[in-house]
C-alpha cells in the first residue's frame, strides 16, 4: 500500500523549463510546492570535465534509460506498434532540468499567423486551402497576450539576440548581445543578402557576457566549448532549469524537490471532479508514495503528460475512427520532415568546425509562418533557414562525405579525412500539422516495469509535410549554390515517417485551444474537465511552429503559472471563463 | 505587466551567499576558474599550447612501452578476437594518411565497449515480444544485446571464411575479406537473430568510434586518430579562436589532461 504523506498546496511533476518555471513562481508566490522528478539529482559539478563525445553523442548518457519505459509507434491505425527500444532512436530528458539541460539554446518566438493559423489561413487563402484531414486549430491565446511570457522566460533564461529584420519589433531587445559571428556564417550571410533575403544572427540560450537574471541568479559568458547540445555545460553559460528556475526555487523552504520519484497517476476523485494528488514510486527503494495536493501540475514533457492522463482515466480519448475525444487528438511534432535543407562541400575552405556553441548559428524568417504568399504553395506553414556551427567533434566529424563515397574502407577514410572541415549544412526547420489519423493512446501489447501499458504513437506524414520539407530544400539549395561550395546536395524528401525520436520536438495530444471540444485544456493550460489540474509544455500545442519549441514552452509555463496562482488566490473554476475570453459553440 | 513586476522583488535569499559559493569570480571565468587548482595551472598559459603534452603519451603503458590493458576481456576464443581485429582494419584501414584500425587499438576498444553498458544493451527497452525483421523501419529490434550481435556476427564471418575460403578470415586476401563483409553489408547472409546488415553497420560504427573517440576509451591510441582528422580534443573553449579566418591545427588533448591528470 502507497504511504499517504502530508498535503501540499501544488505537487509538480518534472523539472525542466515547464516544472521548473512552475516550481519557481508559486515558490516565490509563498505556496508549499513539492516537485517530483523521475530522474537523479544532478548539479553543475555532474558537467564539469565530462567533455566526451561518445559518452554523450553516441551513448546518449543524458538521456533517459529506456529499460523500463520508452514509447512505441507505428505509421497506420490498423498496423501493431513497436516499441523504440534504443537511444539511438528515443531520445527523452531526464533527471534534474530534463531535456532542458541538455538542449543546444536556440530561440525563436512563434510568429502571429501561428498563434491563429486557421483563423488567418482561411482569411487569406479561404477555407479550401485547408485539406479535410488536417485538425487546424487556433491556440486560443493571440501573439500579443504570449508577448509579456516570451519577455519573462527570455529574461529568466538570459538569450542573447538581435532583432529579426521580418518578425514584429521587440518591445525591448533581447537581454544579451547576440554570439559572435565565425566564417561560415558570415559565408552564409553574405549569400543570403546577395539573394534579397535577411539573414540575422540566432538567439541563443548560451550567454553572450556574464549576466544576472531577474530572480538574481548569476550565469556566466559561454566559452564557445562545444560540447554543447545533448551534454550539460561545465560554465553556467548555457541557460538551464539548474542554473536558473530549479535554483531559484530551491532558494525557499516551502518547496522540496524529490529525485527518483516516478510518478504514475494522478490521483482522482470522480464524484468532484479533482485532481488530490500523485502517486509515486520512489525508484531506490521501490516504495509508493501518495502525495495530496490542492493542485497538481503535469510537467513531464509531452509523452509523459499524455500517458499520465490516459492512465489516470482523466479526459476522453481521441478515437481516430469517431474523431471524438480530446486526449491524444493533435500529436504532432518535428519528425523527420523538418531539418532538411542542403550540405555543401567546399574544396578551398576549411572552417573550425570543431568550435562552435549549441545555438551558434546565423538564421533568417524569409520562409517563416505567412512571410511569403502560399497562394500558388501546395502546403501552408513554414520555418527558419538556419545554418548553426554547435562545434562538431571527431566522430560526428568524420561522416561528412559526399554522396556516392563508401561508407567504410580506403576510399572513406581519405575522402572523409578530407571533408571533415570542408562541409556546411543549412536546413529548414518546417511546422508540422496535425492530422485525425494521428493521435497517441496506451498501447495493447507492451507494458513498462510495473505492467502499465506504454504510450501508443500513430504518426504518418500528410502532403504538408512531403511539399514543405521539398520547397525548403530547393531554398536551401539555392543558398548553399551562391555561398559558393563546389558540390551541393539537395536533401532528399522522406516518404514516411520514420520512428526516429531524435530532436526532443514532439508535441500535441494535451491541446491547448478556446474551444473543449477540440482542446484538453484553456489558454492558462488548466484542464476543461478538472479545475484543479495544470498540464504545462508542448503537450499544449495544437501545431508545432516552424520553429524550436521551447521558448514558446517557457512562454506557456509562466502563463500557467500566473494561472495556477489566480485560481488558488483569486478565481473559482475555471480560468478562461471568468476572463470571458472567447467559447466557440 | 504586474506578474512581471513581481518577479523582480522575490529576492529571499542573499546575492553574497550566492557569489560565495559559486565559485564565480565577479568578473567572469578566467581559465580554469570553475575547476579550482589543478585543471585551472594547465590551461592558465594558451590554450592551443601543450603544456601538460609530456605527461600524457606514457600512460597506462609500461616500462617497455608495452600498453598493459591490452588484453581480451570480452571475446574468449581468440579466433573471433582475430577476425574482429582484421575486418576493423578493413573497415579503416592504415594507409598514407596514418594508422589504421588496429594499430589505434579499436579491437580492444570494441571488446571493452562489449561489456559496457552498451554492448550489454542495460539502457535499452528489452521485453517482448520481439520481432528483429522490423529493424528496417523501428531501430533495434533484436533480443540479442550489442555484444551477442557482435559475437555471433563475427562467428558467423569466420565460418563462411572457413566454409567458403577453407581458411580463417584473418588469413585471407584483402579482396575476399572486403567481399565478404560487403555480403553482410547488404543483409545477403543469414544470422539467427539478427539482420545482417545490422550487425555490419554496428562493426562499422563501433570500428569509426573506437577511432575517434577519446582514449580513455581504449581506441584513438596516442591520439592517432584525432591526429589524423585534426581535432584538438575537449578544451574550456575556443572563444579566442572561433572567428579566426584560418583553420587551426592544435596539438590533441584528451579527457585526462582536460580533467587535470588524474589523483
Ligand atoms: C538534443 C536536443 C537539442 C535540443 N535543442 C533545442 C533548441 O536548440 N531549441 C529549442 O527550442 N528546443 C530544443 N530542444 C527541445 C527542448 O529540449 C525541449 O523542448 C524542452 O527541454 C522541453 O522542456 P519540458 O520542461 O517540457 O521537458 P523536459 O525538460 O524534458 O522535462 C521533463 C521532466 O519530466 C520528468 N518526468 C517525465 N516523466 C515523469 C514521471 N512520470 N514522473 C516524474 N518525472 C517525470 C523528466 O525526467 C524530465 O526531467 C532540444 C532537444 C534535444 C533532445
Ligand atoms: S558552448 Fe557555451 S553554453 Fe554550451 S556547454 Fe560550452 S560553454 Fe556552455
Amino acid at each position: 500500500m502507497a504511504e499517504e504523506l502530508d498535503k501540499v498546496d501544488v505537487v509538480v511533476v518534472g523539472t525542466g523549463w515547464a516544472g521548473g518555471i512552475v516550481s519557481a513562481e508559486l515558490a516565490k508566490a509563498g505556496k508549499n510546492v513539492v516537485a517530483l522528478e523521475k530522474g537523479e539529482e544532478k548539479i553543475r559539478s555532474d558537467y564539469i570535465g565530462v567533455k566526451d563525445e561518445l559518452r554523450f553523442d553516441n551513448r546518449y548518457d543524458i538521456m533517459q534509460n529506456l529499460k523500463g519505459d520508452t514509447v512505441t509507434s507505428r505509421n497506420e491505425i490498423d498496423e501493431t506498434a513497436m516499441p523504440i527500444r534504443s537511444p539511438q532512436t528515443m531520445q527523452i530528458g531526464i533527471d534534474t532540468g530534463g531535456a532542458s539541460v541538455h538542449w543546444a539554446g536556440a530561440t525563436y518566438r512563434y510568429w502571429p499567423y501561428e498563434f491563429e493559423m486557421r483563423t488567418q489561413t482561411i482569411d487569406r487563402y479561404g477555407e479550401e486551402k485547408i485539406p479535410d484531414e488536417m485538425n487546424l486549430q487556433d491556440w486560443g491565446i493571440t501573439y500579443e497576450e504570449m508577448e509579456p511570457y516570451y519577455e519573462m522566460w527570455e529574461d529568466t533564461a538570459g538569450i542573447g539576440g538581435e532583432q529579426d529584420p521580418l518578425a514584429p519589433e521587440r518591445n525591448k531587445p533581447w537581454p544579451n548581445p547576440p554570439m559572435k559571428e565565425t566564417p561560415s556564417l558570415k559565408l552564409f550571410k553574405d549569400a543570403a543578402s546577395n539573394l534579397g533575403l535577411h539573414p540575422y544572427q540566432l538567439a541563443a540560450g548560451n550567454m553572450t557576457e556574464n549576466y544576472e537574471n531577474p530572480d538574481g541568479e548569476q550565469l556566466n559568458a559561454c566559452m564557445y566549448c562545444s560540447y554543447c547540445t545533448r551534454h550539460g555545460c561545465d560554465f553556467d553559460a548555457k541557460s538551464d532549469p539548474i542554473a536558473t528556475v530549479v535554483k531559484t526555487a530551491k532558494r525557499h523552504d516551502n518547496f522540496e524537490l524529490r529525485h527518483k520519484a516516478n510518478a504514475r497517476r494522478v490521483l482522482y476523485d470522480e464524484d468532484e471532479n479533482r485532481a488530490t494528488g500523485v502517486l509515486y514510486v520512489d525508484e531506490n527503494s521501490g516504495e509508493e508514495f501518495e502525495q495530496p495536493a490542492d493542485v497538481v501540475v503535469l510537467a513531464a514533457f509531452a509523452f509523459s503528460n499524455n500517458r499520465l492522463l490516459m492512465l489516470s482515466d482523466i479526459g476522453e480519448q481521441y478515437d481516430p475512427e469517431t474523431e471524438e475525444g480530446t486526449l491524444g487528438r493533435n500529436f504532432n511534432g518535428q519528425y523527420n520532415h523538418a531539418f532538411h535543407g542542403a550540405t555543401g562541400f567546399f574544396e578551398n575552405e576549411k572552417f573550425n568546425l570543431y568550435m562552435g556553441a549549441g545555438a551558434l548559428g546565423a538564421t533568417l524568417s524569409d520562409y517563416a509562418a505567412d512571410n511569403f504568399d502560399h497562394s500558388d504553395l501546395d502546403f501552408i506553414g513554414g520555418g527558419a533557414i538556419e545554418l548553426r556551427q554547435y562545434g562538431f567533434a571527431a566522430i560526428s566529424s568524420s561522416n561528412n562525405v559526399p554522396e556516392g563515397t563508401p561508407g567504410w574502407g580506403k576510399e572513406y577514410k581519405d575522402t572523409s579525412l578530407h571533408y571533415a572541415y570542408r562541409t556546411l549544412t543549412i536546413w529548414y526547420t518546417a511546422n508540422a500539422m496535425s492530422y485525425s489519423h494521428n493521435y497517441v493512446d496506451l498501447d495493447p501489447n507492451y507494458s513498462d516495469q510495473y505492467g502499465d501499458p506504454l504510450l501508443r504513437v500513430t504518426y504518418k506524414f500528410g502532403d504538408n509535410e512531403r511539399n514543405i520539407a521539398q520547397f525548403g530544400i530547393e531554398r536551401c539549395t539555392e543558398i548553399m549554390e551562391e555561398m559558393g561550395a563546389d558540390i551541393v546536395e539537395p536533401g532528399s524528401v522522406p516518404d514516411e515517417f520514420n520512428h526516429s525520436y531524435t530532436g526532443g520536438h514532439y508535441t500535441g495530444g494535451v491541446v491547448m485551444g478556446d474551444d473543449p471540444e477540440t482542446s484538453v485544456v484553456n489558454s492558462y493550460l488548466q484542464m476543461w474537465d478538472v479545475d484543479n489540474l495544470f498540464v504545462v509544455g508542448g503537450s499544449a500545442f495544437p501545431q508545432h511552429g516552424g520553429h524550436h519549441p521551447t521558448p514558446t514552452i517557457g512562454a506557456l509555463a509562466y502563463r500557467a503559472a500566473e494561472g495556477i496562482q489566480m485560481y488558488m488566490d483569486e478565481v473559482e473554476g475555471q480560468l478562461v471563463q471568468a476572463n470571458s475570453r472567447r467559447r466557440s459553440v | 505587466m504586474a506578474e512581471h513586476d513581481n518577479k523582480g522583488k522575490e529576492k529571499v535569499f542573499s546575492r553574497r551567499d550566492f557569489l560565495k559559493t559559486s565559485g564565480v569570480a565577479a568578473g567572469g571565468i578566467v581559465g580554469g576558474a570553475m575547476f579550482g587548482g589543478v585543471v585551472g595551472s594547465l590551461y592558465q598559459s594558451d590554450e592551443g599550447t601543450q603544456t601538460a603534452e609530456t605527461e600524457t603519451d606514457t600512460e597506462g603503458a609500461s616500462s617497455e612501452g608495452e600498453v598493459l590493458d591490452d588484453a581480451r576481456t570480452y571475446f574468449s576464443r581468440g579466433e573471433d578476437f582475430e577476425t574482429l581485429s582484421a575486418a576493423t582494419e578493413k573497415i579503416y584501414p592504415e594507409d598514407d594518411n596514418g594508422p589504421g584500425a588496429i594499430e589505434l587499438g579499436v579491437p580492444y576498444f570494441i571488446d571493452r565497449q562489449c561489456s559496457h553498458f552498451w554492448g550489454r544493451n542495460s539502457r535499452e527497452y528489452m521485453m517482448g515480444p520481439f520481432d528483429y525483421t522490423a529493424a528496417e523501419t523501428h531501430g533495434i529490434q533484436s533480443k540479442m544485446t550489442r555484444a551477442e550481435t557482435l559475437l555471433f556476427g563475427v562467428r558467423r564471418m569466420l565460418e563462411i571464411s572457413r566454409e567458403e575460403h577453407d581458411d580463417d578470415f584473418a588469413n585471407l586476401d584483402e579482396d575476399t575479406q572486403i567481399n565478404i563483409l560487403e555480403s553482410f553489408e547488404s543483409g545477403d547472409v543469414d544470422i539467427t537473430g539478427v539482420r545482417s546488415e545490422d550487425f555490419f553497420a554496428l562493426l562499422r560504427n563501433m570500428t569509426i568510434q573506437g577511432v575517434y573517440a577519446d582514449p580513455v576509451y581504449g581506441g584513438n591510441r596516442d591520439y592517432g586518430g584525432w591526429r589524423m582528422i585534426e581535432f584538438p580534443g575537449p578544451r574550456m573553449g575556443w572563444g579566442n579562436d572561433i572567428e579566426s579566418e584560418d583553420f587551426q591545427v592544435i596539438d590533441p588533448e584528451g579527457l585526462r589532461t582536460y580533467q587535470g591528470g588524474g589523483m
